[in-house]
């Protein structure tokens, strides 16, 4: 095995166990909003998108309904078909006309973590390597840590409660970080659209049903303005830290 | 929420976040690599985090209230800005949450 294999499946084993971290802060926040074990469960299988998760069961965690929960996470999700676009092309043999059932199957992998790792690789073998070994070893960890803190958070005490009660809004917010940070593209406008998103919730809360603010405040995204040529959408937060395995809020790319 | 109730939500949601990414590797890019349609995909999780945030940690129901949830996401905030690792972050926010908690009886 070459190298720059041997980088890419180490980069790839410790970006899945970062990400198995946000998994147990998953499984705990979806016992919290009321989820049995097998419901968050399915959402680690069959969503599979971390923020898009998180949003669900953050909505519902806040008593919202249905329609605003589900409105949140395909939100959230959109952020994956602009990936999808930007990996098709590397992903291309898998596309041809016979490859329905691995395209469909590719797709279910097209996240934050999949989309920065493959773009970010030296070539198109690399980049198909980082795209399946990370979301291989992503899908694993998520879906075990979400299990392992489903059963974790369930039969807390009042003050462990209490805990879990700040580790969900701190796991959202560790989750918004990266976008602020100097580096990110438009970090300034991103804490602006972020600021007024925020603004926006609380300005409605009490005057709308629970969730629907969380939903509303996709306005604040007129905070950002016109389009700027040559800026593409950047593979930044999601399911995980687009970071290595020590630090949290660290960019990778 | 009734379970079944709880359930359709989760298979919609689940179903529904699936289709957007296999729609961004079917259609042709030209559909979806608009200006316009990145710019807002590009703002959309800030807007929408923040408002989660926000929500998880100021709120109740339709009441705004601080309490230890609040004191926890500031001591978070201090923590990433210090770049911690991601599970000191989440330790020091329960803690705190915890420790507020206690003393507030």
């Amino acid at each position: 095995m070459s190298a720059d294999r041997t980088a890419t499946l180490r980069d790839a084993v410790g970006l899945g166990l970062a990400v198995g971290l946000y998994g147990v802060a998953f499984g705990a926040a979806a016992d919290a909003a009321g989820l049995d074990v097998w419901q968050a469960l399915v959402l680690s299988a069959v969503m599979f998108t971390g923020a898009s998760q998180f949003a669900l069961v953050g909505v519902l965690g806040a008593g919202g309904g249905g329609l605003a929960a589900i409105g949140s996470a395909l939100l959230l999700g959109t952020r994956n078909t602009v990936y999808g676009v930007r990996l098709a092309p590397l992903l291309a043999p898998l596309l041809a006309p016979r490859g329905v059932l691995r395209r469909a199957g590719a797709a279910h992998w097209v996240i934050d973590e999949t989309t920065a790792m493959a773009v970010a690789a030296p070539d198109r073998e690399l980049g198909r390597l980082a795209f399946w070994a990370t979301g291989a070893t992503i899908y694993l960890g998520w879906n075990l840590t979400t299990v392992l803190g489903a059963l974790g958070a369930s039969g807390l005490g009042g003050t462990a409660q209490a805990a879990l009660d700040a580790v969900v809004p701190a796991a959202f917010l560790a989750l918004l970080w990266p976008r602020l940070r100097r580096g990110f593209p438009e970090a300034p406008v991103q804490r602006r659209v972020a600021l007024g998103g925020a603004v926006v919730a609380l300005l409605l809360t009490p005057f709308v049903p629970a969730g629907v603010q969380v939903v509303a405040a996709v306005v604040a995204v007129a905070l950002a303005g016109r389009p700027r040529p040559g800026v593409a959408v950047s593979p930044g937060d999601g399911a995980a830290p687009r970071t290595r395995p020590t630090s949290a809020g660290e960019a990778d790319s | 929420m009734s379970s079944g109730t709880l359930w359709t939500v989760v298979l919609v949601a689940a179903v529904g976040c699936y289709l957007l990414k296999l729609a961004g590797l079917s259609v042709p890019a030209a559909w979806v690599e608009r200006p316009w349609v990145t710019r807002v995909v590009e703002f959309v999780p800030a807007a929408l985090l923040a408002a989660l945030v926000a929500v998880q940690a100021a709120t109740s129901g339709p009441a705004l209230v601080v309490d230890g949830r609040l004191a926890g996401v500031a001591v978070a905030a201090l923590a990433l800005a210090l770049r911690a690792p991601f599970i000191v972050v989440l330790v020091v926010a329960g803690a705190t949450g915890a420790l507020v908690h206690v003393l507030a009886g």
